[in-house]
């Protein structure tokens, strides 16, 4: 029989040449188990006397103890391995893609309208909605183009044969609004317009959003405080604007708003203009008690501004590798 | 309106080069919407004067001309039929490149040196671009000019041509003198009406005029010129000032009266004297009185519009076309010249009507100058006479002059009100005045007398608009407006459709927007025969009825796509459709959709299958989430006319339309041009606007025990009835019921199926007990077996 350090010696050189957990809990066992081979040197201390038992006890204790430790050490290692092991069989790719659907995305013209109602709803302005075949008292005559008026020609309107029209452009829910609600007013009125024109410019259909405030003192210094804003908003720039003097025949003083492009060019980007008089007249405003602002703004415009698309005619071919470009943050 | 800038320039020249003249006339409100070029530099073209001709000795056509330029005198061989000694004429010499790309250089011409060269105007990119240099002749400098000089100021180059889109509103700015006024008006410069000196008449017989209709026409001028030249040539700077303004050269006595038009906005009209039936009335046309314009159209007329008739009947529309009768040709020797004011009523909206817009109509439409008609007939006498000479009779004139506009009041508060600043008195005072109008302060503010050719003036606004275009639009300073803090609404009976789009976009549809006109033949093909509502100017065919459903749009877009290599298609689009009915015509605002292909893309992880019907019911099934719970919808088969019997589904809200999900019908398939049928659906977002709002209901602390029934039903039991059947027949302990299997084949009954059905039962105030569970799925079973024949299934 060996003497205890040789049989530490021998037990730690077990321990560390077990390959897996069962290996080590055999060696486990042989050592130090009931019928181990330390376990049966403590069992025969009693045969020792006192003193000799003391000593020797003590010996065999702390190989006991150091076995324990090794033993210990040894598991916590092959433990530490089996489960990177186990973790390397059951790793996955995450490079390959997500599974089940792929979102779509809204058409350029919906985030534009969406974006321009957004930064006008927060100012307080509703969102106004109206048929798009009209009559022509709402398209021309209530809005100062009467009968055989020159502007009348800068329409070119969309007939039906029963001598209602496609809507030339949003302003008649301005004046739907004023019969219904009177005023104060404080509006936008998005939606689909339609002139008989067709080139790389021009669509028979296209979207417009109109602006409509009625108050006791709004004036023209406030319509160029909100469009200004307005165009800096929308293109999260600051812009230079001018405001160019025109002609609409239902605001007086009217304007042409224009943004000066990064290239330097003078881009228009909507019209406006004081309420007419008559224009309040016949919507049964008082022109004396209130005064009005409003424009309106091409969407496809804005839109081909914002994403630099260069043909109108894209924006309803609904060519599908065109449509997926946009996202959804407008 | 083309004007150039260097004729602009004789009337009114701010200081500053040609971009602030074109950003000064902008802000002014006449936009400048185009610039170009007038005319190439020249540069090495100088004024070449012709000492001496001679014939060339080896070639017939060919002259040998000796010709001053200056510096000492070249030899040029010169082809051009019309040289002579004594004549100035643009030389180019060695270097010079022509606007052809001809490079000049010495030659030798059969055998004889050549200097240079003499050049015609189309040579130099002036004039008609169609003349040859052969036929048209050398280019005839004014006298006077200094041999060896540039050529290029003698031509009035170089010169741009201004493009002005003249609002309706400014009929006063439709001639260069009439931006020249506007322009120093605005710019602060001095101006001086043009006046043209009486031309004295040399005897010549009256020409009888009657004027029938004096509203129409209140001033109504004419002056005979017999005996001109009938070869005349327009010289070359009046053929280069239409030419700059866009107007072809046609004949000396059409060509000066278009000048004049440009040159004071009053449009003239000459008659050929001699094919005059008699003399001028003045009158409105008979219903369907025939007339044969210039342009070779004959057309009929209404009784409102206004014609110059002699005694064989209407010979010219007043105010828009002449007649081919009475024109002038290349033969005429008698002239008649016309200047009138016809009042816009007389005159707007016919010429749009007939499709005959001219550059007459379009300002006598808008309103010229009613006192400018004496003017603009002295001027265009006194060309004519110095053109091609002949013998003016007097001007004969019938009208007075017109009345004063009435006075306009312009308060200075409702002024500062208006723009949001005020602008003080004296500056007021002074833009006015500088636009001709008469100012007389009263205790408000003035009392305003516009000039007669401004249309435009008959408000207060008009004024203000006046004071704020010439104070400059941009110094007046932005100010916010202050409103009363009004806080949104949210009403839960308007849902907005951008939320329902979301969630066809997270299920993976694309927006598509469509025209709402689109082909009659496939809209009806959808409506079940029905016809659409034409449009009465289509701009195509294609594109001629009002869309009674978003299908045929979204069918053409699917097809755009097919064509382009794309296999999976879902598109969506929310817009109106325009429903006939008796009532006249109903818009409806729907969301439409179709989809082909793949349920998912193309990947790893799922095996592709096609959509089907329930793929796309599941996502109608999450927008109408949206706005309701799944118990307020129910589906049940029926038939559209578009979509294929058996595969097509109504869908209702509380027993309310609300939409169809279905295939194409077979039968539309080709004729739509596709080669497999797409699912198509459609909902009425009218009525999905409205949320329910929902109401809580107390969570139970008790548990819930599921049963799963298996039976075996006809296989053409709906599903959606049996579930409808179990809801009811279990009462309220029901919390849900799951459709966990279907089965069809191998051990079941040809004529059969199996339906699994997992119960969820749970009561708020207590535990169900075995017995009382067993007794609420006895009654389902036994409901079933009554109402379906169903039998259990083990």
């Amino acid at each position: 029989m060996d003497n205890v350090e040789s049989l530490l010696a021998r037990a730690r050189a077990a321990v560390a040449a077990a390959a897996d957990l069962p290996a080590l809990d055999a060696v486990r066992v042989h050592y130090l188990g009931k019928k181990g081979e330390i376990t049966a040197r403590l069992k025969q201390l009693g045969s020792l006397r006192d003193e000799e038992r003391r000593a020797q006890g003590q010996v065999i204790n702390t190989a006991k103890a150091a076995l324990a430790e090794a033993l210990d050490a040894r598991r916590a290692l092959l433990e530490a391995d089996a489960l990177a092991s186990q973790l390397q069989a059951s790793a996955i790719d995450v490079t390959l893609p997500g599974r089940g659907q792929h979102p779509g995305g809204l058409h350029p013209v919906t985030l534009t309208l969406q974006r321009i109602e957004r930064i006008f709803s927060a100012a307080g302005f509703a969102v106004h909605e109206g048929p798009e075949v009209e009559d022509d008292f709402h398209n021309f005559t209530a809005l100062n183009i009467p009968a055989d008026h020159p502007a009348r020609a800068m329409h070119d309107t969309f007939y039906l044969t029963d001598g209602r029209l496609l809507r030339t452009h949003t302003s008649p829910v301005q004046i739907r609004a004023m019969l219904s609600l009177g005023a104060p007013l404080r509006l936008i009125a998005p939606g689909r317009v339609y002139r008989c024109d067709s080139d790389t410019t021009h669509t028979p259909m296209f979207h417009q959003v109109e602006g409509l405030v009625i108050d006791t003192n709004a004036s023209f210094a406030n319509l160029k405080a909100v469009l200004a804003e307005f165009v800096e908003r929308f293109f999260e720039r600051s812009a230079t604007v001018r405001f160019r003097p025109s002609y609409f025949p239902f605001t007086e003083p009217s304007a042409e708003v224009d943004v000066l492009s990064e290239s330097g060019r003078w881009l228009e980007v909507l019209g406006c203009g004081m309420v007419h008089p008559q224009v309040l007249a016949n919507a049964g405003i008082d022109p004396e008690k209130y005064t009005g602002y409003a424009f309106g703004m091409g969407v496809e415009r804005l839109a081909m501004l914002r994403h630099g698309i260069n043909d109108i005619r894209l924006l309803f071919e609904n060519d599908l590798r065109f449509l997926r470009q946009f996202h959804a943050t407008s | 309106m083309k004007i150039s800038e260097s004729w602009l320039r004789e009337f009114a020249s701010p200081p500053g080069d040609t971009a602030a003249l074109v950003h000064q006339l902008t802000m002014q409100g006449l936009e400048v919407e185009s610039i170009e070029s007038a005319g190439p530099a020249l540069d090495g073209v100088v004024v070449g004067l012709v000492q001496d001709v001679a014939p060339h000795p080896d070639a017939d056509r060919l002259r040998v001309c000796q010709v001053d330029i200056g510096s000492g005198t070249v030899q040029i061989v010169c082809g051009a039929p019309n040289v002579r000694p004594g004549g100035l004429y643009p030389a180019a010499l060695p270097g010079a490149t022509l606007p052809g790309g001809l490079e000049i250089g010495k030659a030798i011409l059969r055998g004889v040196q050549s200097g240079g060269m003499l050049c015609s105007a189309s040579e130099l990119g002036l004039g008609d671009p169609g003349a040859s240099g052969r036929a048209e002749g050398l280019l005839e400098l004014d006298a006077g000019g200094l041999p060896g000089s540039p050529v290029a100021p003698a031509l009035a180059l170089p010169d741009t041509i201004l493009d002005l889109k003249i609002t309706p509103n400014r009929a006063d700015c439709f001639s260069v003198v009439g931006v020249a006024r506007d322009l120093a008006a605005t710019a602060g410069l001095a101006f001086v009406e043009p006046v043209s000196p009486a031309v004295p008449a040399c005897g010549g017989d009256l020409v009888p005029v009657r004027v029938e209709d004096p509203a129409g026409s209140p001033a109504f001028l004419v002056r005979a010129v017999r005996g001109i030249h009938p070869g005349a040539r327009s010289p070359f700077w009046l053929r280069e000032r239409l030419r700059r303004s866009g107007i072809r050269s046609i004949h000396p006595v059409v060509d000066i009266t278009n000048l004049v038009m440009l040159e004071l906005g009053q449009p003239l009209h000459a008659y050929d004297l001699d094919r005059l039936d008699g003399g001028l009335i003045v009158r409105r046309a008979r219903e369907s009185e025939p007339i044969q314009l210039l342009t070779g159209a004959e057309v009929r007329l209404d009784d409102d519009c206004l014609v110059i008739a002699d005694g064989s009947g209407a010979i010219g529309l007043a105010g828009i076309m002449g007649g081919s009768g009475t024109a002038v040709s290349a033969s005429t020797t008698n002239v008649l010249l016309e200047s009138a004011y016809f009042a816009p009523s007389a005159i707007s909206g016919r010429a749009r009507r007939l499709g005959l817009q001219t550059d007459a109509s379009t300002r006598f439409e808008r309103g010229v100058d009613p006192n400018g008609q004496r003017r603009a007939l002295e001027r265009a006498t006194e060309l004519l006479l110095a053109i091609a000479g002949g013998a003016p009779g007097p001007c004969q004139a019938e009208g007075a002059r017109a009345a004063n506009r009435p006075p306009v009041n312009l308060r200075r508060a409702r002024l500062a009100r208006v723009l949001g600043e005020a602008v003080p008195d004296p500056e007021v005072e002074g833009i006015l005045v500088r636009l001709g109008m008469e100012v007389t302060p009263d205790g408000e503010g003035w009392q305003v007398q516009p000039p007669a050719f401004r249309f435009d003036i008959s408000i207060e606004v008009d004024l203000i608009e006046e004071i704020a275009r010439v104070h400059g639009y941009d110094r007046i300073a932005p100010r916010p407006g202050t409103q009363a803090t009004k806080l949104g609404e949210a009403p839960s009976t308007r849902v907005s459709p951008d939320i329902l789009r979301a969630v066809l976009v997270q299920r993976g549809y694309q927006e598509a927007i469509t025209y709402s006109f689109v082909d009659r033949e496939r809209d009806r093909l959808l409506a079940g025969g029905r016809e659409g509502v034409p449009l009465a100017n289509p701009l195509t065919a294609d594109l001629a009825v009002m869309r009674q459903s978003l299908w045929p749009g979204l069918i053409q877009a699917l097809g755009h796509n097919l064509s382009r290599q794309q296999r999976r298609v879902r598109l969506f689009e929310a817009g109106v459709r325009f429903i006939p009915g008796a009532g006249g015509m109903a818009e409806e605002s729907v969301l439409a959709g179709i989809a082909v292909g793949t349920s998912v893309p193309e990947q790893w992880g799922e095996p592709a299958r096609s959509t089907d019907f329930h793929d796309v019911k599941a996502d109608l099934q999450a927008v109408l989430a949206v706005v309701g719970a799944a118990g307020e919808f129910d589906w049940v088969a029926d038939t559209h006319p578009a979509l294929q019997p058996g595969r097509t589904a109504r869908v209702r809200r509380r027993g309310q339309h609300l939409g169809w999900l279905g295939y194409l019908h077979p039968s539309l398939v080709k004729p739509c041009g596709l080669e497999e049928a797409p699912l198509l659906f459609e909902l009425n977002l009218g009525s999905l606007a409205a949320a329910t709002v929902t109401a809580y209901q107390e969570l139970s602390r008790f548990p819930a025990v599921r049963r799963d029934v298996a039976v075996l039903v006809k296989r053409d039991t709906p599903v959606g009835s049996l579930v409808g059947a179990v809801t009811d027949a279990a009462g309220p302990a029901l919390r849900e019921v799951v459709v966990f299997d279907i089965f069809a084949g191998e051990h079941i009954d040809a004529g059969e199926k199996s339906v699994a059905l997992g119960l969820i039962l749970q009561e708020t105030s207590r535990t169900l007990t075995d017995a009382e569970t067993d007794n609420i799925v006895g009654g389902v079973v036994q409901r079933l077996a009554r109402d379906f024949g169903a039998r259990m299934r083990e």
